[in-house]
């Protein structure tokens, strides 16, 4: 197999690769939007409020940043199995069973680094906000609202390590062909299979479509930068 | 609010995205847990359409090693097991996880070696021999080290030779926790000797400074088999499905299915089932 392989593939419009790459981007595009819709609001709260333990739930967020993809595949195993608790869902082994580890994934990713952001803008609007008599709930969505734009740069950390990881999906997926086989699963296998060539080629691809969803996501900031005055 | 109307559809999106994935294809289709042999060397993907043609149903095959697999099938992950270490698999239905076993197809496993040769083994016919000359040299060995089908063969092996570098963990044994074709790999880097089924490597692209160096020795036959995973154990097993690919895999039809798939010529597994009437 040449260098080209993987080339080949996707100028011949090969079916089963497509297949593949669209899975790949709905599964981390689903997993990233659930995170967010769980971390941002998630992070805004911890960002604004006091309570007791605080501190501790702070370094609890930054620190499950660094969740093993293996550790949160195994779990969600263990969970969604036929002999887990929620074994009467048949999760395992679907795409929804990638989505959900995922999720879990990314969701403190995204959660710690909102708390972060939110409580920078929250020192700098402090004072206006207060005077204005602002809730609290009132509060959180004023400034996700005032921090898109680094909240976007945020989704895209959050989905580049969904998109990035292999050790989860592998696990609760079972990378099986034309299912759940995703392009990272796909790159282990072929280099399992000795396809080294058509692995690095996949590679290849996997790192064009991360930078391409980044360069789009950069395009719609610059001009909603523009646009919003 | 924008922000909120935002979320929700996002929301909607991400749960649709959910429903959306597992209901695809799922009424007519069972999960197989097999071996790695048996997806890298691609006779899945040869004989599973066939089957797939002649009966509508779609089999999703998660590749794992054999005792990963049972497992998978004790725990009720998969509704069909297509594995090979025959004692084991006995012991599985014996423990009434599997509902009967059927002998499929065979193939052999081959010792790999480096073309330096540093153990002096090559075209040996006798494979005892082989590992205790490995041995005696300390030539670098890739176990899979990962409870399959081709490292309980390895240990056995090792064990026949009256030799157990898998206790003893000298330098050149490299156990490496991984499949067939990651073994292969390994020992294509370090050129050390690996056990291996011969499916797997005729199909293997990166043999590189690899040969085989031991073959032929009976003792290196490898059968495969398959089971029904037990409904009484697991009330979702679909045991009309499973039993429909059991059956074809035995008959003649699947039977020379198995026997038409080859790569460059070289027929890959050979089918042994026993005649059904």
């Amino acid at each position: 197999m040449d260098a080209g392989g993987a080339l080949d593939l996707i100028l011949a419009g090969d079916a089963s690769l497509f297949a593949i790459v669209r899975l790949s981007l709905i599964v981390s595009l689903s997993a990233t939007l659930l995170a967010a819709v769980v971390g941002m609001p998630l992070g805004a709260l911890v960002g604004l409020t006091s309570f007791p333990g605080r501190h501790a739930v702070v370094v609890l967020l930054n620190g499950l940043m660094g969740l093993p993809p293996v550790v949160v595949g195994l779990a969600v195993f263990l969970l969604l199995s036929r002999s887990g608790p929620l074994g009467d869902l048949g999760l395992l082994f679907t795409p929804a069973a990638m989505v959900v580890a995922q999720t879990v994934l990314i969701a403190p990713i995204i959660a710690a680094l909102s708390r972060q952001v939110i409580e920078d803008l929250w020192a700098e609007y402090r004072d206006e906000l207060t005077a204005m008599e602002v809730g609290p709930l009132a509060r959180v969505k004023a400034l996700l609202w005032d921090a898109r734009f680094s909240l976007v740069t945020i989704l895209l950390a959050g989905f580049g390590r969904a998109a990035a990881e292999v050790g989860a999906v592998m696990i609760v997926g079972g990378n099986i062909d034309g299912f759940t086989r995703v392009m990272t699963t796909t790159i282990a296998l072929e280099t399992s299979k000795g396809n080294l060539s058509l692995a690095v080629g996949l590679g290849i691809v996997l790192i064009s479509l991360t930078m391409a969803i980044n360069a789009l996501a950069w395009g719609i900031r610059r001009w909603s930068e523009c646009h919003a005055g | 609010m924008r922000i909120r109307h935002l979320a929700v559809a996002l929301a909607a999106m991400a749960a649709a995205g959910l429903a959306a994935a597992p209901t695809t294809a799922q009424d007519m289709s069972i999960v197989v847990a097999s071996t790695t042999s048996t997806q890298d060397s691609g006779l899945f993907g040869h004989i599973l359409p066939l089957f797939k043609k002649r009966t509508g149903i779609d089999v999703k095959v998660v590749a794992q090693g054999t005792g990963q697999a049972l497992d998978t099938g004790r725990r009720g992950d998969a509704d069909v097991l297509f594995v090979h270490a025959k004692p084991q698999e006995e012991k599985f239905v014996t423990d009434g996880f599997g509902v009967k076993r059927y002998d499929v197809m065979y193939n052999d496993f081959v010792l790999i070696g480096p073309k330096s040769d540093p153990a002096k083994v090559k075209s040996g016919k006798d494979i005892i021999q082989a590992l205790k000359a490995i041995h005696d040299k300390g030539a670098a060995f890739v176990s899979r080290g990962d409870k399959s089908g081709t490292h309980s063969a390895e240990l056995r092996l090792w064990k026949d030779a009256g030799l157990d570098p898998a206790g003893a963990k000298p330098a050149w044994y490299r156990e490496i926790g991984q499949g067939m074709g990651a073994a292969l790999n390994t020992a294509s880097a370090m050129g050390g000797y690996v056990l291996a089924d011969r499916g797997t490597w005729i199909s293997f692209k990166n043999k590189d400074q690899l040969e085989i160096s031991v073959e032929g020795d009976k003792r290196l036959f490898n059968q495969y088999g398959i089971m029904l995973v037990n409904p009484e154990k697991h009330g979702h097993v679909k045991k009309d499905l499973g039993q429909q690919l059991i059956d074809w895999i035995v008959s003649a039809e699947g039977q020379k299915a198995i026997r038409d798939y080859k790569i460059d010529g070289q027929q890959l597994f050979f089918p042994n089932a026993a005649p059904t009437g």
